[in-house]
């Protein structure tokens, strides 16, 4: 019964280190293809579109909520001690260094990350990879990487669209619907938002860009090698939802250890 | 007799506790048809896959023309690669590319020929193959008969000296079994390939065979001619062609 | 409707992502490609400025007219803030430059009282008056310990 026991705890260990030993060499593999040529230009376009264009209209509807729900918050909050107008700097510093990156982030997840690991994990299982590689055809440059290059500019790009819709919907919320002073509310903002917070939002989105194709494509590709995945469509939907779970929780754990480091 | 282009050399495959390949030998000569039977889960796939490097052996050896696939980095197994042509068991399409683009998919990542020759390589391996009309299509769009010439026509534009077939009458109607069959048969000749074939279709698939080996239990037994397999005494072997051919094999039997 | 082509819509995504950093970062942050001719920095010493951020805003007669550039530690121990104004505004040669608090729990920010010397104070130039920001916590122990 005890022996048993260590013998599972033994094998599930083993499963966790070889899981993430073949998540580091699926990466190293990405890496290596964006040097490898020829280089897909036109695949990491249509992989623009699909992460990137297509992604606008939830993006811009999330940011303009998020934005006004600070306002509104932020509003309520700061006029218990006086400062309303603090709002501006309230909001624009919340959207660029948290809610920006973190939010986008996970909408990408949500839309386009778990379409990348269902479409990697329905070509792995319908044997496309396979053919690939039988074909002298490097999967990694000729699938991942395109996706790789793709949500590296998509997701920075999609973050700063965030932010400016958010302080927008800010500005709607606190200085059109609550009277906040929009002089106030803008000067607020410019005088208390630095380089840094901008170049902090960057390099979130980035960090987070990667987490998401990595965890999401890098599930699908290896959805025949997951513990409980099973075969078919079954596997496929099961690591889809592992995919998705995995990069929320490791984007949220990421902003925190970002914030602390660049803070 | 000349070299064997295809040799696996006493190998052995697990899979997890399972033993699928146990102490496996197999000799397959140029320019031959070899049929590799069984029942399904004796690791009929699991062979073509470790022929082609997508899966490693626990031990024992695979040669491909003398050379070794077990002990190759990536870049010589790509090199070898070119040596074989594979129609896979869904034929394996890129689902996000049309009928022309999967055609021209191997000779526009793997050669440098300009646009026009991949153009008329492609028309013209499709118009061999019947598919005339179809490019534009998805794969999504083709029936299973329409997916695996299309699969086979990709396979083939890097004229490939060993086609392996996994599969390739599941899903398919008798009827289009035989067309299928025939289309073998026919561009075997026009290319002089050798071919691989992995199927459970017993009788129907003789006419093409030269050598047929039958998976039992990790086990092969090979038969130099396929009508030897109907004489054969193991018993699993027996078990395994009655239920497969039915009293197809008793009227044989009779004659 | 007809389908927009792929680098059409890449092209439109790629615009408005761009356009939306270049308005943080000209907007927002500090960088401006006409700094040179727009701003002009005065420094000042004070002992203490506890509480003092970069970005801060900088007032005269409660109108906010610029902001903390940057807060260093200068020579004799003494803190060294610099400032950034727009060229028309005008500080005479012996304002004075203060830190105050904002509200009750607001930010610190900077204060100047402008003098009446006919000389005015030149890109680079420092306050030769300041007043440090009142530490509370100091005062409260003064009244204390009886020094007040």
């Amino acid at each position: 019964m005890i022996f048993k026991f260590i013998e599972n705890l033994g094998a599930k260990a083993l499963y966790y280190l070889s899981d993430l030993g073949r998540m580091g060499v699926f990466l190293f593999r990405v890496l290596a293809g964006v040097f490898k040529r020829p280089f897909r230009y036109r695949a990491v376009l249509g992989q623009l579109r699909e992460i990137g264009a297509n992604s606008l209209g939830v993006i811009f509807f999330t940011a303009a909520f998020t934005g006004m729900v600070l306002g509104l918050q932020g509003y309520y909050t700061l006029r218990k001690f006086g400062s309303e107008g603090l709002l501006g700097s309230a909001v624009s510093l919340s959207l660029l260094r948290e809610m920006g990156p973190v939010l986008t982030a996970l909408m990408v997840t949500g839309r386009a990350g778990s379409a990348m690991c269902a479409e990697i994990g329905i070509m792995r299982n319908s044997e496309q990879i396979d053919a690939l590689e039988c074909m002298a055809v490097d999967p990694f440059r000729y699938l991942i990487t395109p996706k790789f290059v793709a949500i590296l500019i998509a997701v920075p790009l999609l973050t700063m669209i965030f932010n400016v819709v958010g302080i927008c919907g800010g500005y709607l919320a606190g200085v059109k619907m609550l009277g906040v002073n929009p002089g106030a509310f803008f000067s607020g903002m410019e005088s208390s938002v630095v380089n840094r917070d901008i170049s902090m939002g960057i390099i979130k989105a980035l960090v987070f860009a990667v987490l998401i194709v990595w965890i999401c494509t890098g599930r699908g590709y290896y959805v025949d090698k997951i513990d409980g995945a099973g075969y078919g469509a079954e596997g496929v939907s099961r690591v889809t939802t592992q995919a998705v779970v995995l990069s929320s929780i490791s984007i949220l754990v990421w902003d925190y250890i970002l914030t602390a480091m660049l803070l | 007799m000349t070299e064997p282009i295809i040799e696996l050399v006493d190998v052995v495959k697990d899979f997890g506790s399972q033993r699928i390949l146990d102490h496996v030998n197999l000799e397959i000569y140029g320019g031959r048809t070899t049929v590799i039977a069984g029942g399904s889960g004796q690791g009929k796939s699991v062979t073509l896959k470790l022929i082609l490097g997508l899966l490693k052996p626990d031990s024992g050896a695979i040669l491909v023309k003398g050379r070794d696939v077990t002990a190759m980095g990536r870049g010589e197994l790509n090199e070898l690669r070119s040596v074989f042509g594979v129609l896979f068991q869904g034929a394996a399409l890129l689902d996000s590319l049309n009928v022309f683009d999967n055609v021209a998919l191997p000779l526009r990542e793997r050669t440098k020929l300009r646009r026009e020759e991949i153009r008329d390589r492609v028309i013209n391996t499709l118009v061999q193959l019947g598919l005339v009309g179809h490019d534009e299509k998805f794969p999504a769009q083709l029936s299973g008969g329409m997916k695996k010439r299309v699969g086979l026509a990709r396979a083939l534009q890097l004229q490939p000296e060993i086609m392996l077939f996994d599969e390739p009458t599941t899903g398919l109607d008798p009827e289009k079994t035989l067309e299928i069959y025939q289309l073998f048969f026919e561009t075997q000749r026009r290319f002089g390939y050798t071919s691989v074939i992995v199927s459970h279709d017993i009788p129907k698939v003789f006419n093409l065979a030269d050598q047929v080996v039958v998976l039992n239990g990790g086990k092969l037994v090979a038969f130099d001619r396929p009508e030897e397999i109907q004489l054969c005494e193991i018993p699993e072997i027996q078990a395994f062609v009655k239920a497969t051919m039915g009293h197809l094999y008793h009227s044989s039997d009779l004659e | 409707m007809k389908k927009f082509n792929l680098e059409f819509v890449v092209g439109l995504f790629l615009i408005a992502g761009f356009s939306c950093f270049v308005y943080l970062a000209l907007q927002l942050g500090e960088v401006s490609f006409f700094a040179g001719q727009k701003n002009y920095t005065l420094a000042a010493d004070f002992d203490n400025v506890s509480g003092l951020k970069e970005g801060a805003v900088l007032e005269i007669a409660g109108v906010n007219v610029g902001k903390v550039d940057r807060v260093v530690l200068g020579e004799n121990d003494r803190a060294r803030v610099y400032m950034q104004l727009p060229r028309e505004i005008v500080v005479y040669e012996d304002a004075v430059a203060s830190v105050r608090t904002q509200g009750i729990i607001g930010d610190k920010y900077i204060r100047i009282i402008q003098g009446g010397a006919d000389e005015t104070l030149q890109d680079g130039d420092f306050f030769t008056e300041t007043e440090s920001a009142l530490d509370i916590e100091e005062m409260v122990g003064k009244y204390i310990f009886g020094d007040l």
